[in-house]
């Protein structure tokens, strides 16, 4: 190995990752709580105030008691931006995270629901294999982000392709109605991830890669893609939806669009929709 | 605030037809607890003709999966899940005498038929408050499937469980009828609205 490289132990990743599972499910994100108490202004629904009302005060419950703010912890989804300058040792990435991953379920009391097969439907009993993503990036950093991602909403989560001659409105069109169908059932006030254009798979990662920005309501940095996230925002927040799906204008806390280049013939738009507990952590080793 | 019913099970059918979708509960008293994995259970002993482990005569299912209890507490976080996974083992159930189910969520129009039919109600708890509900619950016991784990049936011991009356045995239905007064876009009704709003 060069001589040059930075080492990070998988001991350090195991940790790490154990940590940043028990902080994001009983610890909700200060972005988050200001999204709610903003809305708290703008929502004309006295039972949708009232609701934002109960979620600022649940999550206070959770951060207090280190209770998990939903009794749903999630798919745990890790993102790694892993410097090509970084030696991995003592052990396998893959392991170290999942190992992080079965800790910190187990310590912090925190719910496992994961099957071994869609079919079969036994537990794992330990909440992994969690959902990792590496990537290689430039220099020596060893970044880790944990999204514990609950079931309800990724329900909800939709994908198409549509064709150039859907243009933006048709993309538009088809994110906005997605939201207004995840309803009650996908835990509003939401944050949406959408993903423009790549492939198939390429566009729904990038939808959920879209939902990991925090904090939430960071616009793009692409112009085109920050327009289109303030017009879906505008729209979704007047399908009626509102807080818990029983009516009022907070239907989204936020829009996050990722976008990437696409084929002559596609234009593939995912939206993965994300509920209230948007559960965030990260850190750098 | 609205005016709040308070509700003690068991339940007669009087009580059900009582209530009005959108009208605010509290619920005092005991909840059975059952998602996907125990329903699938209880539907193979139906099928089967075998009696159930628990009476559900004038009972509530609440659609929960709790996360583990903490020391000293009767139980973790325990918010609804969704509703409409459950939707398929709903009428087996009222016809045994259930009397309510709590979720998040909408139902389909099978189960607003049905709960028409056998007068019952379904009642939307806020999804999403695992932990504020799970101060409402005094103590849990498993009663049925404990290797489950999370999707054991439990039994708790609620108190003043608030929860909105989202479908009613008259048809009416909460979600309908709430997202279009509020809604500024018909053009993107949801694929859920539908059937007879609440008056």
């Amino acid at each position: 190995m060069g001589g040059d490289m930075r080492e990070v132990h998988c001991d350090q990743i195991t940790e790490t990752i154990a940590r940043l599972c028990i902080e994001a499910c009983t610890e909700l994100g200060l972005d988050v709580i200001a999204g709610f108490q903003r809305s708290l202004e703008t929502e004309t629904s006295e039972l949708g105030r009232e609701i934002l009302q109960q979620l600022i005060e649940n999550a206070k419950i959770a951060g207090h008691e280190k209770l998990p703010m939903c009794q749903d912890t999630g798919f745990t989804c890790v993102i790694v931006e892993l410097g090509q300058e970084v030696h991995i040792t003592g052990g396998y990435l893959y392991d170290a995270i999942n190992e992080g991953v079965r800790r910190g379920y187990k310590d912090g009391l925190l719910r496992s629901s994961i099957v071994e097969h869609p079919l079969d439907r036994k537990p794992t009993g330990d909440n992994t294999p969690a959902h990792i993503h590496v990537d290689i990036v430039p220099g020596d950093g060893c970044h880790l982000y944990v999204l514990p991602k609950g079931g309800g909403s990724e329900q909800t989560s939709t994908l198409k392709m549509l064709v150039p001659s859907d243009g933006r409105e048709g993309a538009l069109k088809f994110v906005v109605q997605a939201i207004a169908n995840a309803g009650p059932n996908a835990c509003p006030p939401l944050v949406v991830g959408v993903g423009l254009g790549g492939t198939f798979d390429k566009a729904a990662f990038l939808a959920k890669k879209a939902i990991f920005r925090c904090p939430i309501g960071t616009p793009a940095q692409n112009e085109i893609d920050a327009q289109f996230e303030r017009d879906v925002l505008e729209l979704a927040n007047k399908t009626g939806v509102g807080p818990s799906g029983l009516g009022g204008r907070t239907t989204a806390l936020a829009v996050h669009v990722e976008s990437f280049p696409c084929h002559l013939v596609a234009l593939p738009v995912a939206v993965n929709i994300q509920c209230h507990a948007a559960r965030v952590k990260h850190t750098s080793i | 605030m609205a005016d709040v019913i308070n509700l003690h099970p068991p339940l007669t059918e009087e009580d059900m037809l009582s209530l009005k979708a959108g009208d605010r509960v509290l619920i005092t008293g005991t909840l059975i607890t059952g998602r996907d994995a125990a329903h699938r259970r209880l539907m193979d002993l139906i099928e089967k003709g075998e009696p159930l482990p628990i009476d559900v005569a004038g009972q509530m299912i609440y659609y929960v999966g709790p996360s583990p209890a903490p020391p000293g507490a009767p139980i973790g976080s325990a918010g609804p899940t969704t509703a409409y996974r459950m939707d398929k083992y709903v009428e087996p159930l009222l016809k045994l005498g259930l009397r309510a189910t709590i979720g998040k969520g909408f139902r389909g129009a099978t189960v607003k038929e049905a709960l028409k039919t056998y007068k019952a109600v379904h009642l939307h708890a806020i999804g999403g408050l695992g932990a504020l509900l799970s101060k409402r619950i005094k103590s849990a016991r498993i009663i049925a499937y404990e290797d489950l784990g999370p999707e054991a049936i439990y039994e708790f011991d609620v108190e003043d469980f608030p929860v909105i009356v989202a479908n009613d045995a008259h048809g009416g239905d909460v979600y309908s009828t709430n997202v279009r007064q509020f809604s500024e876009l018909p053009e993107f009704e949801p694929s859920w609205v539908g059937g007879q709003l609440a008056g």
